[in-house]
């Protein structure tokens, strides 16, 4: 029997194990969302904004390993989801984005709601689709989730004309999908693997370097036995966060702009730096040619064009990164100078102690103020480190990505590549859908908070127990900070004023709104949230306006010339003219 | 260095502005682009020439490679291959110069495929250097209009020493 475009959709998704779909509705999507009415197996959950859509989506993918999927209308609705694909593009997360189409003869002409989304994002998604007949609908669906799941992972989007979705065909899922100019390594080069086993037993000075494609690739447990067989210590990347224990004692956490002195430190003076699973992104390198400048660079990542982009590599190794780390680890194991080498490396794993006694990350606790800091900590206690943290961008995220200890994969979801204001709160939307029993928070901004605030609606009514620990310092905070720094103190246009009653925005929406503004009053507020499981929560937290985030390495510096609190230069006073 | 480079493709819509858009948005340089069907019509062919140093050029290869679509990439920087280019150039030569110019256009192998009572339109294949050289010459005549293909190249049998 024939079947719609609409139902051939809804199949194709369950046959891709697809449970829920964040979506929006309009006109040329009226036959999917018809379809999906009395549908008992998919759940649509409709967000407020297609680009909450599109980030839930993203944090359903990044907290679940799974694709993520979104659903909305031509024109607006798919020009409202580009952020959303930019920000899983850059981040390497699989969704797979539907929109509607003006029916296949009005395409060109100017259309009511007529955009050319797939012109608009082909450089933002790994690959996209205009889908102009019924018949290949199904083949589409399912070679667009084998593209945003395969290889690196990313974005897809399938462009939908109304036509196509009310149209007949039969349903033929394919069994197999094989695309002759896709694919990708998964094998490391023999030889490469070899070297770089051998120069990591040899080296004295080693560090390893993970990111985000140890979390995608689902190598933490490798990467944390390759640490200790080695024994080198290892610094994690923004999005690499949680893919090796935070609290291990070879973990010295975050590296870069806002990394830890001794991470910064240890890169800096390491012989072999083992880049697995990143990208050597600006951020986390400072200026280039100051790079790691002693060292040998190992680069383990699985899309060749990582590898030489920003850094020099010694050895280049292309492959899935828990593949090439199985194999790593035979060859360390036979090595007959592994006991030696590793060895060898105990006055370099002493160094890096000292480091990180020398220069902690600290704040100075205030007893009268909040300091941001403080707030995360107690955030960390109260969660025993098991709560899936998402974060807004600016200074809570820093704050996030430094005073809570990930321990575990999947357990950070932060707008990394594309810094995306209003990221975090529809994205923990997502996580919590995907795990309904988890304790999610976002870590938020006053500012970034306010991007994407419309979607309280859709946790409220979804009864969903998010958290938003709101850092309110009245400021567009990070800018602020460079503000301070880089150009005299003007605050051109970061303050923003006092803002809304958090808290009666929360109760407007039906949602829960608590405050503090005392030290002393952040851990009863945390633990009233924490408690409430049928609600999202919304915490405004009115801290220290002051607070930097440090140590800081500032734009076109080399990664150990930081700046610290203690460095800061006193203010002069901003002479007024007369 | 300036590289030429040929690019198997899928034949589909919209692939020629995924190439484009690549050089474009990664600030890459294009200084001419080809594209036609192959004996397959379910792939095309383009051929790119770009410059860059090493690092540019390499990373330019493993872009292309990247894309869905792209199904092989050929640098034929060191490898022995033939390059050609057609040029077809309207000339407006003085009434004296007529037999001038068409004496130059024979000598470069050009063929003359129209000609006006003012104008000669002369074609010619060649690489870059001959293309250069005629185009120089041709100058002196006055060049009413000018239009080049863009490279096509491919690479030579090897002769194998038994
Ligand atoms: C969509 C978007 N617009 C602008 C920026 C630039 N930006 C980066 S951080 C920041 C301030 C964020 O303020 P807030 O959310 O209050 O966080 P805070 O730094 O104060 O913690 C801005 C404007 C951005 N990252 N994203
Ligand atoms: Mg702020």
């Amino acid at each position: 029997m024939k079947k719609t475009g609409a139902e051939i959709l809804l199949e194709c998704l369950k046959k891709e194990g697809v449970k829920h779909i964040f979506g929006y509705p309009g006109g040329v999507v009226l036959n999917i969302f018809d379809a999906l009415y009395d549908d008992k197996d998919l759940k649509l959950v409709l967000t407020r904004h297609e680009q909450g859509a599109v980030h839930a989506a993203d944090g359903y993918a990044r907290a679940s390993g799974k694709v993520g999927v979104a659903l909305v209308t031509s024109g607006p609705g798919a020009t409202n989801t580009v952020t959303g694909i930019a920000n899983a593009s850059m981040d390497s997360v699989p969704i797979v984005v539907f929109c509607g189409q003006v029916p296949t003869m009005l395409i060109g002409n100017d259309a009511f709601q007529e955009a050319d989304i797939v012109g608009i994002t082909r450089p933002c998604t790994k690959y996209n689709y205009l889908v102009k007949d019924v018949k290949d609908l199904a083949h589409t669906v399912r070679e667009a989730f084998h593209i945003a799941s395969t290889g690196r992972p990313g974005p897809v989007l399938i462009d939908l004309p109304k036509d196509v979705s009310a149209g007949k065909a039969d349903f033929v899922w394919p069994k197999d999908i094989r695309i002759q100019s896709y694919n990708p390594t998964y094998e490391g080069n023999r030889r490469m693997i070899k070297q770089a086993a051998n120069e990591m037993v040899r080296a004295k000075k080693p560090v390893i370097m993970a990111g985000g494609g140890v979390i995608i690739s689902e190598a933490s447990k490798e990467l944390t036995e390759l640490a200790k067989a080695v024994n080198a210590p290892v610094t994690t990347t923004l999005m690499g966060l949680g893919c090796f224990p935070g609290t291990h004692r070879l973990s010295m956490g975050m590296l870069g702009m806002h990394g830890t002195y001794c991470a910064n430190m240890a890169v800096q003076n390491s012989d072999l730096l083992i880049g697995i699973g990143v990208r050597f992104d600006d951020r986390v390198t400072g200026r280039t040619s100051s790079f790691a400048p002693d060292a040998r660079i190992i680069h383990i990542d699985i899309d060749p064009t990582s590898i030489r982009k920003n850094v020099r590599v010694d050895t280049p190794i292309v492959g899935d990164v828990k593949r090439v780390l199985k194999e790593m680890l035979k060859d360390i194991k036979q090595d007959a100078e592994k006991k030696r080498g590793t060895d060898s490396k105990k006055p370099w794993v002493k160094q890096v102690d000292r480091w990180q006694k020398e220069r902690p990350l600290t704040y100075r606790y205030d007893k009268k103020l909040i300091k941001p800091e403080f707030v995360v900590e107690k955030i960390y206690e109260l969660s025993k480190g098991n709560a899936i943290i998402c974060t807004e961008v600016g200074q809570n995220q820093m704050w996030a990505a430094q005073f809570y200890k990930y321990d575990k994969p999947r357990r950070w979801l932060s707008s990394g590549g594309l810094g995306t204001m209003g990221y975090g709160f529809p994205a923990a939307i997502g996580a919590q859908f995907a795990r309904p029993n988890d304790l999610v928070v976002d870590i938020a901004g006053d500012g970034s908070i306010q991007m994407n605030i419309q979607e309280l609606a859709t946790a409220v009514i979804n009864k969903l127990p998010v958290k938003v620990a709101i850092l309110n310092n009245g400021y567009l905070g990070m800018v602020r900070q460079w503000q301070e720094l880089f150009y005299r103190g003007r605050y051109s246009h970061t303050n923003l004023g006092g803002g809304p009653d958090f808290v009666k925005v929360a109760e407007a929406y039906g949602a829960i709104g608590l405050r503090a503004t005392r030290p002393e009053e952040v851990e009863p507020v945390l633990k009233k949230a924490f408690k409430i499981k049928d609600k999202p929560v919304f915490m405004d937290f009115v801290v220290d306006w002051k607070e930097k985030v440090y140590p800081m390495v500032p734009a076109g510096a080399a990664i150990d010339e930081m700046l610290f609190d203690e460095e800061e230069k006193p203010k002069k006073k901003r002479k007024t003219k007369k | 260095m300036r590289h030429t480079i040929s690019i198997h493709v899928e034949n589909k819509f919209g692939v020629l502005s995924r190439v484009s858009g690549l050089f474009s948005g990664r600030g890459f340089n294009i200084e001419s682009l080809s594209v036609g069907e192959t004996t397959d019509p379910k792939v095309s062919l383009m051929t790119i020439v770009t410059t860059g140093d090493d690092q540019i050029i390499e990373q330019i290869t493993k872009q292309l490679n990247k894309l869905i679509d792209v199904i092989k990439v050929i640098d034929f920087t060191g490898i022995e291959h033939v390059e050609r280019e057609m040029v077809i150039v309207k000339i407006t030569p003085k009434k004296d110069d007529r037999a001038e110019a068409l004496r130059l256009a024979e000598i470069f192998r050009g063929r003359i495929v129209d000609s006006g009572p003012m104008t000669y339109t002369v074609e010619i294949t060649g690489d870059e250097n001959k293309i250069e050289a005629f185009v120089e010459i041709m100058k002196n005549f006055g060049i009413k209009e000018f239009v080049r293909t863009g490279k096509a190249a491919i690479a030579r049998e090897r002769i194998r020493k038994t």
